[in-house]
């Protein structure tokens, strides 16, 4: 919804929340991920509450919330709270804030007096993370402490270990080294939201003592939207790739008029060094995993004399699609989406110009369409918007753009084989499909989180769903890993289930999918070898394989009817139970991937 | 200003708050005689008060409006 995409107008969301909120619930056709979140404050959070559930709303989650009563962050985590344990959280939010430092040093303490204090302000929170992963298993996301709003030893707060700048800035260093030695937990920065905001606006303290808030009211939008982000990028709902126009885009001018030699870029001017930063911002995505194409009006040899000119930091070859043309702008996305296999919601259009925009918008209204205005204000529009929050660092996202122009290889070379299992063949395909293991946990709950299309149960999980699953003997779980002769294609496919309760010769397949990077490649019929092996090894005779069907996965309604099961039943709705029987001797059916040889 | 005006713009900001485009206010409306007028709504009225007419109000100010009608008379000090 337009109201709600970044920059937004605060004052008027918090205003119309209502009327807002009705129109999200009325999006018809949206099938929503439904998340249980408590927040858990050290001030009012009730405001904070409905902006969060409006951006989740809006971002394709269906939020069930959870809060505690004033200032019971830590009792509510600390004590048996039956209330808490039936909720269920899938995910916890502490909201707090420098106002919740009961015990700041003071000029009169000694430093061990000092460390002392900091140590148990730390512990505090500490203890409280350490209760909440032993009980809850559910990923955290903290709030750090804003900067204090006054600053009684003027600039030595900064340096002194008496100040309270001081001592925010250690407290914030120790949370950030909890946070990297700890997979699921994740801090919301509101020492950057309130630099951003201004520190003076976001720390009014008529809102601390007039009602209880951490910030000022009108801020309330800004940190819901930035905590969404990072449940949006936790539940891999983050967007893949940018779909960036040229001219005045990328560079100023327009280099079918001015000619390439001609266009702002470079360090001669100021004009050609904002556009020069601005292509290093969005060259650095690259490495983030995110997917860069063009959809630019224009001569495609044109385009490319402006991308080649040896002073643009951005070259073609950094680009997974070109289109250059003259075809409508949507149509051109579309067919990058569909070139790229993800779906439209993926992508950020960058234009500069609003008619584009425009068309783009009410064409393929799931694309993110930042405002961007002046090339000034380019990299701040969309770094606040926090499209691509980071939160798993995988490894695969670092090679992602290579693993999308190895698959790019491989249709060329698919092309020049008559036969398809020759093809196969030749492309020296070796699979690693073993139970979950500690290594690939975050990439496999990333993966049940973002599969659509290859996904029979659409079951979405969090690591720590993952982990209990791995732990529990009750379970049979695989990940597939393939790698070929062109690179390694990560871990692209997760199998799991459950024996039966009552009969041990029955396993209940809970969920099946596969990345659509290896669509064709045969890696499913490895998997379903690799899971009768196991099953056979635990007495099981006989596999159940049930198929969801929602908006995106039609590809694999038939699924376990081409992997040899028999439909048991079908509802009107599509959910349809498949059922396989392991024979005496069965045949495998992969024939073209070496699986476990290493 | 007006205090008719005054009830003009803050009978859109009511009927913006609370949803609900039959809402009239007058003076003696108080926080009874609106369907979900509690104390978490009575900030959010009050900021979006003070985005209307763009300024603020002082915390003495908001801790003694009893009405409506003393809102207005607040409104129109202010507005001076």
């Amino acid at each position: 919804m337009r109201e709600l995409e970044y920059p937004f107008h605060s004052e008027y969301i918090l205003k119309k929340r209502k009327s807002i909120k009705r129109s999200l619930i009325d999006q018809s056709g949206q099938k929503r991920i439904s998340k249980r979140i408590a927040i858990l404050g050290g001030s009012t959070t009730h405001d904070l509450k409905e902006m969060m559930e409006l951006f989740l709303l809006n971002a394709g989650f269906e939020p069930a919330f959870y809060e505690s009563e004033y200032d019971q962050y830590w009792q509510d985590v600390m004590f048996d709270n039956p209330e808490l344990a039936e909720f269920g959280p899938d995910l916890i939010f502490i909201h707090t804030s420098s106002r919740n430092i009961k015990d700041f040093p003071t000029v009169r303490d000694s430093n061990e007096e000092i460390e002392e204090r900091l140590e148990e302000v730390y512990r505090h929170f500490e203890q409280m993370w350490e209760k909440i992963e032993n009980t809850y298993h559910c990923p955290v996301i903290q709030n750090n402490f804003e900067q204090p709003f006054y600053r009684l030893l003027g600039n030595s707060d900064f340096s002194d270990p008496h100040g309270r700048v001081r001592f925010v800035n250690r407290l914030n260093e120790k949370f950030a080294a909890y946070a990297q030695a700890h997979k699921n937990f994740f801090i919301n920065d509101i020492n950057y939201m309130a630099s951003c905001y201004g520190l003076q606006k976001w720390a009014d303290p008529f809102y601390w003592h007039m009602y209880k808030y951490a910030c000022a009211m009108q801020a309330i939008p800004e940190l819901a939207y930035n905590v969404v982000n990072i449940i949006k990028s936790v539940y891999g709902k983050n967007q893949k790739a940018f779909v960036l126009d040229l001219d005045n885009t990328l560079w100023g001018g327009v280099v079918g008029d001015d000619g390439a030699d001609n266009i702002e870029i470079g360090q001669e001017t100021s004009m050609g060094q904002l556009y020069s930063e601005f292509q290093e911002y969005i060259k650095a995505h690259k490495d983030l995993g995110i997917l860069l194409t063009v959809d630019s009006k224009n001569d495609e040899e044109n385009a490319l004399a402006g991308l080649n000119r040896p002073d643009s930091v951005l070259k073609p070859e950094d680009f997974l699609v070109i289109k250059a043309n003259w075809a409508n702008k949507d149509q051109n996305i579309a067919e990058i989406a569909q070139e790229l296999n993800i779906g439209t919601d993926s992508l950020v259009f960058v234009d500069d110009n609003p008619a584009e925009r425009h068309i783009v918008e009410s064409q393929v209204p799931d694309v993110k369409i930042p405002e961007v205005d002046d090339v000034v204000n380019f990299i701040t529009t969309l770094d606040r918007a926090g499209y691509f929050e980071v939160t798993n660092l995988s490894d695969d996202d670092l090679k992602r753009n290579e693993m999308y122009k190895a698959n790019a290889e491989r249709k060329k070379q698919e092309a020049s084989y008559a036969d398809y299992a020759d093809y196969l063949r030749s492309l020296d395909m070796h699979a690693q499909i073993e139970p979950f293991t500690p290594m690939y946990m975050a990439r496999i709950a990333q993966l049940t989180n973002k599969s659509n299309q290859f996904n029979l149960t659409t079951k979405r999980c969090s690591q720590a769903d993952i982990e209990g699953f791995a732990a529990d003997s009750e379970y049979i779980t695989l990940y597939g890993k393939l790698e070929d002769k062109f690179g390694d294609n990560g871990v692209v496919s997760v199998v799991f289930g459950h024996h039966d309760k009552e009969d041990k010769t029955l396993f209940h397949i809970d969920l099946w999918l596969m990345s659509c990077r290896v669509l064709k490649r045969d890696m499913e019929f490895a998997m379903m070898d690799e899971l009768v092996g196991r099953c056979q090894a635990e007495g099981i005779q006989c596999i159940r394989g049930y198929y969801y069907p929602t908006a995106k996965n039609k590809m694999v309604k038939d699924f376990y009817g081409m992997q040899g099961f028999t439909k048991r039943n079908e509802d009107a709705d599509g959910n349809a139970q498949w059922e396989f029987v392991i024979p005496k001797q069965y045949e495998k059916k992969n024939r073209v991937i070496k699986v476990n040889e290493k | 200003m007006t205090r008719e005006e005054v009830y003009e713009r803050l009978n859109q900001v009511f009927r913006d708050v609370f949803d609900d485009e039959t809402i009239e206010v007058h003076d003696e409306t108080t926080a009874d005689d609106i369907d979900g007028w509690d104390s978490f709504e009575h900030i959010n009225l009050m900021v979006s008060v003070e985005d209307e007419f763009s300024f603020k109000i002082p915390m003495g100010k908001v801790v003694e409006m009893k009405n409506v009608g003393e809102m207005v008379d607040i409104i129109l000090k202010l507005g001076e």
